[in-house]
């Protein structure tokens, strides 16, 4: 009698166990997510698939990362994607504009922007203004580029013209052109110094001359796998989601 | 040749192989805005690029043949050792992914690599330079000159070099006077082969030399940046680079095309 009240008391706390983990987490979801992200989330983004594989064993996520402009052009022409994660909120209306937007985007992140120089910063780069020395040997991403565009906006309110020799395909390739030494210093993300932290260093940018990166999350309509892709969007707005993004220098959205 | 029936298996095969070509040039043509060609192609970002491709790939089409020429004729007169070796060395940007040809160019002669300091201290800067666009150009392209040319010196008539030198001249001489008129046909040909390919050039090109509209944004990258913003001028862009390769191959058809 008394055992098999034990073992009454025992199957009542297991399902009490899975029933709690069920709500808090849904059931494992499995198959293939094609996460098409901006190149700043790379690291990010990397980390959150792992993350999200030890809670779906069956997952497999797919990134392709590139510049969000390059991303909502192949998307708009069809290619496979199931996740656009934007920086900023143009390129994703490309996609809402062309009705590929499988729900209303949810902004997941925020970033900034900062001077990625040389490490140790061997040219003295203090401001915006020194980006206009004829010394400094000065990379931008292109204007078509969310960060290009952030950052001549940043440039223009420091009153700043400066010349740069490049203007790069994506954020990631400035910050190697300045990680590599070719260029003296480039403007990235907080994020982005902060993952090439000992081969750059990073110069602040005052307040006023700020720009605030907002990115926003979308399901692409005609998703193979709409659950697992919503548990991705899901993941990323949730308190442990913010958290990883946070871990990488993200700020809320 | 003879003319022959091809089993239908192999004729369904070969037609697929054809579409799979002419599809995408099919896509590129029905998305053309023909009534604003005009237009597009004279937009200020066309135009730059255009003209910046032009000096590029001719530059680079010149340094290949200044340095092309003499190797060919290295690699068709002197048996050393290690020639297949050294040959294999340099006609290897023909199937090297070209991005890989951009990042050995940029450890070796950028800011801080192999040779860079050395560069530097003479003031010399090649990323982020015309100069370095070209040289992108050449390290790509330069090969095909180097084995049309080479095909050339092998299968030119040695005895009117031997008939020069019986009666006198020297080697430089008979270099101008006889090869180089002999191998001419070799060395156009590979010239606007490497031509072609330099102007096509976009993988080392970003790489080591960046994207600068007016310095270093050739044609392939100014497409590649307008089709994101001004899809219609990558299209005509596109179909500017398109009809030329189609020329060059056309033109070279009686050397390439019809070989066997």
């Amino acid at each position: 009698m008394r055992a098999a009240r034990a073992l009454v008391v025992a199957a009542a706390v297991v399902s009490g166990a899975c029933s709690t983990s069920s709500t808090a987490v849904d059931a494992p979801l499995g198959g293939d997510v094609t996460v098409f992200a901006a190149s700043s989330l790379v690291d990010a983004f990397a980390r959150i698939g792992d993350e999200m594989k030890k809670a779906n064993p069956g997952a497999r996520f797919i990134f392709n990362f590139g510049s969000s402009s390059t991303l909502a052009t192949q998307i708009t022409n069809g290619a496979p994607a199931d996740v656009f994660a934007s920086a900023d909120e143009t390129n994703m209306r490309k996609i809402v504009d062309a009705e590929l937007a499988g729900g209303v985007p949810k902004a997941f992140a925020g970033n900034r922007l900062e001077i990625a120089v040389a490490a140790g910063n061997p040219k003295k780069i203090g401001a915006l203004a020194d980006l206009a020395r004829a010394d400094v040997v000065l990379v931008l991403a292109a204007p078509t580029v969310p960060a290009g565009r952030y950052a001549l906006e940043a440039l223009t309110k420091a009153g700043v013209t400066a010349r740069p020799v490049s203007q790069e395909v994506d954020v990631r390739a400035v910050l190697n052109k300045v990680s590599l030494g070719e260029a003296d210093a480039g403007i990235v993300y907080v994020t982005d110094v902060r993952s090439a932290a000992g081969r750059v260093t990073g110069v602040p940018i005052p307040e006023e001359h700020q720009v605030v990166a907002r990115y926003p999350v979308a399901v692409v309509k005609g998703s193979r796998n709409a659950p697992l892709a919503n548990r991705f969007i899901d993941y990323l707005v949730s308190p442990d989601g913010q958290s990883t993004l946070a871990q990488f220098g993200f700020s809320r959205p | 040749m003879r003319s022959e029936r091809p089993p239908a298996l192999l004729a369904a095969l070969a037609i697929v192989g054809v579409a799979f070509f002419i599809l995408p040039l099919a896509g590129l043509l029905a998305r053309a805005p023909w009534q604003t060609a005009l237009g597009d192609l004279t937009t200020p970002e066309a135009l730059t690029a255009l003209r910046l491709s032009f000096v590029v790939s001719v530059a680079a089409t010149l340094l290949a043949l200044l340095l092309g020429v003499p190797l060919a004729w290295i690699y068709a007169r002197v048996p050393f050792r290690g020639r297949d070796v050294v040959r294999a060395l340099t006609t290897l940007p023909m199937i090297l992914p070209p991005v890989v040809g951009g990042v050995a160019l940029l450890f070796a002669f950028g800011r801080r690599g192999l040779f860079g300091p050395a560069l530097d201290a003479i003031g010399i800067r090649l990323p982020f330079t015309t100069f370095g666009a070209i040289l992108a150009g050449t390290f790509v392209a330069m090969p095909f000159l180097v084995l049309t040319v080479e095909a050339g010196l092998r299968s030119m008539d040695r005895r009117y070099e031997d008939a020069a030198r019986t009666l006198g001249a020297g080697r430089w001489l008979v270099f101008r006077r006889v090869t180089l008129p002999l191998i001419a046909p070799s060395v156009y040909a590979g010239a606007v082969l490497c031509w072609a390919r330099a102007l096509g050039e976009f993988g080392a090109t970003i790489t080591f030399a960046g994207n600068l509209p007016g310095t270093t944004q050739t044609l392939p990258l100014a497409v590649y940046i307008a089709l994101e913003t001004r899809p219609e001028v990558a299209i005509m862009l596109s179909l500017v680079l398109l009809a030329v390769s189609l020329a060059v191959l056309i033109a070279m058809r009686d050397r390439y095309l019809r070989a066997f």
